[in-house]
């Protein structure tokens, strides 16, 4: 559906994404606070976060490299063109055929490897051990993913995020040993990607623990609001591919606006439910090692294997 | 395929006999730096940009043979160009074009080979690849083939006066004869007795189904010594460093290619109906290969290593991708071996393209720094910008990330991978999912080790006082470079004519086309769109057109001030270089994931040491526990006919006549 009104929606639900993508974070923050018996600092929290840190001006170390600078833009517009692709409200987009499930991986990986790079440009001990430690995650992490969005294929004989959910869709509701393991695997995977307890902490203040915002300590301003931005959207489009493989219904099928309608309160409920339970695991949760999490994501790894290999031997 | 006569044979006799003119020019004035690098080198891209051209066309036209007026007498040389043929020397003419460029630039009066003498082996060494490629007798391919390994040599050992290198130089020799020995027995087991050995007569003959095994384990040895398959790999990490910069670029993307057309050459052509455990034999040494290359590549802290390590990945995932072709092919599942045997050719197109600017990188920054240890670089993205953002294109590209070229191999092979639970044998079955997660973890890795090589050569601050004089590469050099980075590019982008470049090849030797696969010039879709679909172009044009929209907005809703300062790195007031991650820091991880591949040798300085030292060194355990047994088997079996030597001229010819002598015994 390469017509106009494709076109239309397609923008329109970028849009959409992007822009509301900070309040999924600023709901966890609100749950997070809740369950910790605090009051929170609201909904729409992150979007003064992100317009204080716009106004602000650059400081830029003197030994930044164009790369550095150049880094937040290509990771927001992946993680933007990644928001993009991943099935939310329809699957007859016409950004669907661009890209399947590899090519989304492929993408967040790119999107990981200008983040280390940046960590590493000026040259400072956070930096590069923020970068090590972040391609540590990555490179068990991102197979592991791969390996549970295989599994859906393998269900569905495609890769292509669309047809992924149409079919996984249209099952009867049982559960598959299959899903049920890339499903452990896969939220695993989300919680060490999204740089959540127990891999990371996002609110962290000790340095020597950290992953993620090690990494960027040295972006201010707009770069730094770049960042947080695409860690929002990279968490709205690990929500929206859990909910797309492990509770695909609700999902139009073709791209008429009524159905599209529909499925936006559908999609903001599953969406509410997923991140009420993510803060639920944060607080339940402690923090591991940093030398723990190569086991943990090793683990997430196998099991999505072993959701393969089950797929294979029972074929369900 | 096209049905016109080309004259792709002769163009490419006639650029390998131009190359050995070339070659043989450089000896006219063997000290001239001037007449090598001004005028031979850059003669040389030329004729590989002209058999690149020709090449071209004789993938799309029909097979043509030649009987030669060389060789012995009754046995002349056959030459024979088709698609396969042809789509190796289109890749060998691209790259001899973007490396000789290069090449030009970077020759500099050392104290090793002359340069009229390293003109004549980088020449010889091409031409000979492109023989290899077009030979259709096992005697004509076997002196083409001793003359590459021959040539790669002496380029090997250009700076001789090196004890590693002198050492580097004879492992390659030793492992490239033990191949070669492997392959000469591969052809005499086609041949099956009759004497002929020709391409054609192995073609008519096909032997039973041992002598076909024994041909094809044969095959892979000798191939797979050549290629670097583990644990046949060796030489090829200590051959690659040694070599000038874009000798080693060639060795990676050309040379070992030859391997690959050789096993092609071999299973699926001059063999007709493989086995189906050949294929397993072949996924599973490729898969091995694979991982073991890219987790030895991300532990190594000399740069060029560290490449040589991440081409044994690479071929290890060229070889999973030929076992996928053997599997499919001997169960007759003709359209999923097209598929997996594109996936096979793509990857060794792009291989030879982003290795080749890897290397030729690594060899500027030599130049420019003279340092090859990864602890001693950094920072270089200021210095030399032009080279930089060239590694950075071929990083991405061989971390596998799209929207470049490593991706879409990546992409169709593990589609194929994914088709394959239509087998008929369910352990295979079972294969699959654990062979598709370690090509899965092999291209994350992959990302690993390349953000370690970029972020600590180029990125960063500066590790040595030394690197504040580096100098950004020469003119010549940064075409070269150029050549290839916007090959990575356009292989990444136009997947859809590559796949039509294919489809001559995979026509041929699996019966099936994959022309389907390309959806238009837009799209890449195996079998049908709804089961997976791609497209690079739409993929780069939204990301681009994103990034390109954010940037304008920010400037245009707030405002583009920029203030520099000290870095902050958290209020530390003191930093200095040496407290950035080293490459074996940075390495550290994947050292402590992977242990048991490693064989660790340390030693850790007493507690009162006033002057403490650290070592840690982590070796490959294939080396003590294949390799040094089997040295020291060789050595005490030759120390047993010691007494033969004896030093002598005379002695040696009676040597000689006696064996003649025997031999006429067993031939009357």
């Amino acid at each position: 559906m390469a017509s106009l009104q494709g076109l239309v929606a397609q923008f329109a639900v970028l849009a959409l994404t992007v822009l509301l993508a900070p309040m999924l974070t600023g709901w966890v923050n609100q749950c997070r606070a809740w369950l910790l018996n605090r009051s929170g600092p609201g909904l729409l929290q992150p979007y003064r976060v992100l317009a204080k840190l716009f106004s602000k001006e650059v400081v830029l170390a003197h030994n930044a490299s164009p790369l550095f600078r150049g880094a937040p833009y290509v990771i927001f517009g992946c993680l933007a063109l990644a928001s993009a692709i991943v099935p939310k409200i329809g699957t007859d987009l016409p950004l669907n055929a661009a890209a399947d499930a590899i090519a989304l991986v492929g993408l967040l990986a790119l999107a990981r490897l200008f983040t280390a790079l940046a960590g590493m440009d000026i040259g400072t001990a956070f930096g590069t051990l923020g970068a090590r430690r972040e391609m540590l995650v990555g490179f068990l992490a991102e197979p592991a993913l791969l390996m549970v969005l295989f599994t859906a294929s393998l269900i569905s004989g495609s890769t292509s995020l669309a047809t992924i959910v149409e079919v996984l869709a249209h099952r009867e509701f049982v559960i598959y040993p299959s899903l049920a393991f890339a499903g452990v695997a896969f939220t695993m995977v989300s919680l060490a990607e999204n740089a959540r307890i127990p891999v990371d902490n996002p609110a962290t203040h000790l340095e020597l623990t950290m992953i993620h915002e090690a990494m960027v300590l040295e972006y201010s301003g707009r770069h730094l609001a770049l960042i947080e931005w695409a860690a929002s959207l990279k968490l709205l489009v690990y929500s929206c591919i859990g909910l797309a493989l492990f509770f695909p219904f609700g999902i139009a099928e073709r791209g008429d606006w009524r159905g599209l309608l529909l499925a936006l309160p559908v999609l903001a409920l599953k969406l509410a439910a997923g991140g009420f339970l993510l803060a639920l695991i944060e607080t339940l949760c402690a923090k591991m090692r940093i030398f723990r999490a190569p086991e943990f994501l090793a683990t997430a790894f196998l099991l999505a294997v072993l959701a393969m290999l089950l797929h294979v031997l029972l074929g369900g | 395929m096209g049905i016109e006569e080309s004259g792709a044979l002769s163009a490419s006799l006639a650029a390998a006999a131009a190359w050995i003119a070339i070659g043989a020019a450089g000896l006219l004035r063997p000290a001239s730096l001037v007449l090598a690098s001004r005028v031979l080198f850059p003669a040389g891209a030329a004729v590989g940009c002209a058999l690149a051209a020709w090449a071209l066309q004789g993938v799309f036209a029909t097979p043509q043979a030649l009987v030669l007026p060389l060789g012995l007498p009754d046995l002349p040389f056959h030459a024979r160009i088709d698609a396969l043929s042809a789509f190796f020397l289109l890749l060998l003419g691209a790259v001899a074009a973007g490396v000789s460029l290069f090449a030009s630039g970077y020759l500099r009066p050392g104290q090793g080979t002359s340069p009229g003498l390293q003109c004549l082996y980088y020449h010889v060494f091409l031409a000979s690849m492109a023989l290899v490629l077009i030979a259709d007798d096992a005697y004509f391919f076997m002196v083409a083939w001793e003359t590459m390994a021959l040539a790669s040599y002496f380029l090997v050992t250009s700076e001789h006066r090196h004890e590693e290198i002198r050492r580097a130089g004879y492992l390659y020799l030793l492992m490239a004869h033990i191949g070669a020995i492997a392959i000469l027995l591969c052809f005499g087991a086609l041949q099956a007795g009759t004497g002929d050995y020709t391409f054609h007569n192995m073609r008519e003959l096909q032997p039973g189904a041992e002598v076909a095994t024994a041909a094809f384990l044969l095959a892979l040895v000798g191939f797979g010594v050549k290629a670097g398959i583990v644990p046949l790999h060796v030489w090829l990490p200590e051959a690659h460093p040694a070599a000038p910069s874009p000798v080693s670029a060639l060795m990676s993307a050309v040379m070992l290619k030859t391997a690959v057309y050789g096993m092609l050459r071999v299973s699926l052509d001059l063999i007709a109906f493989p086995l189906w455990w050949w294929g397993v034999v072949a996924l599973v040494l490729g898969l091995v290969s694979a991982l073991g290359g890219i987790v030895f590549a991300a532990v190594q802290t000399d740069m060029k290593r560290l490449l040589a390590y991440s081409s044994i990945e690479n071929i290890g995932l060229v070889f999973a991708g030929f076992g996928l072709t053997l599997i499919f092919r001997s169960f007759g599942m003709g359209t999923l071996a097209a598929l997996a045997l594109t996936a096979t050719l793509y990857h060794c197109l792009n291989h030879a393209f982003f290795k080749s600017l890897l290397f030729l990188c690594t060899g500027s920054v030599l130049h420019a720094t003279s340092e090859r240890s990864l602890g001693k670089l950094g920072g270089l993205i200021h210095r030399m910008p032009w080279v930089a953002w060239c590694a950075l294109v071929g990083s991405v590209a061989i971390a596998g990330l799209p929207p470049l070229n490593g991706f879409v191999s990546e992409w169709l092979l593990l589609q194929a991978f994914l088709l394959t639970p239509g087998l008929p044998q369910a352990y295979l079955n079972m294969l699959v999912p654990v062979a598709a997660a370690v090509v899965a973890l092999t291209a994350a890795l992959s990302g690993y080790v390349m953000v370690k090589f970029y972020g600590v050569v180029f990125l960063g601050q500066p590790r040595d006082a030394r690197l504040a004089e580096a100098h950004d590469a020469g003119a010549w050099e940064r075409t070269g470079l150029a050549w290839l980075a916007a090959m990575c590019i356009v292989l990444g982008l136009f997947p859809a004519a590559v796949i039509g470049l294919l489809d001559p090849i995979t026509r041929a030797l699996t019966g099936h086309g994959m022309a389907s696969l390309a959806q238009g010039w837009l799209f890449l879709a195996p079998l049908q769109p709804e089961r997976a679909s791609y497209s690079a172009l739409l993929f780069f044009a939204v990301t681009g057109l994103l990034v390109a929209l954010t940037w304008l907005a920010v400037r245009a809703f707030y405002h583009g001030r920029v203030r520099r300062a000290p870095p902050w790195d958290c209020g530390f007031p003191l930093q200095n270089a040496r407290m950035q991650d080293s490459a074996e820091g940075f390495g550290q991880p994947v050292r402590h994931v992977f242990e048991p591949f490693f064989r660790v040798e340390q030693s850790a300085p007493a507690p009162a040491d006033a002057r403490p030292s650290y070592t840690e060194v982590h070796d490959d355990r294939l080396w003590h526990w294949l390799y040094l047994p089997l040295a020291r088997g060789a050595d005490r079996l030759t120390g047993l006919v010691t007494f033969l030597q004896r030093g002598r001229i005379s002695v040696y010819l009676s040597y000689s006549f006696a064996t003649l002598l025997v031999l006429l015994l067993f031939v009357g």
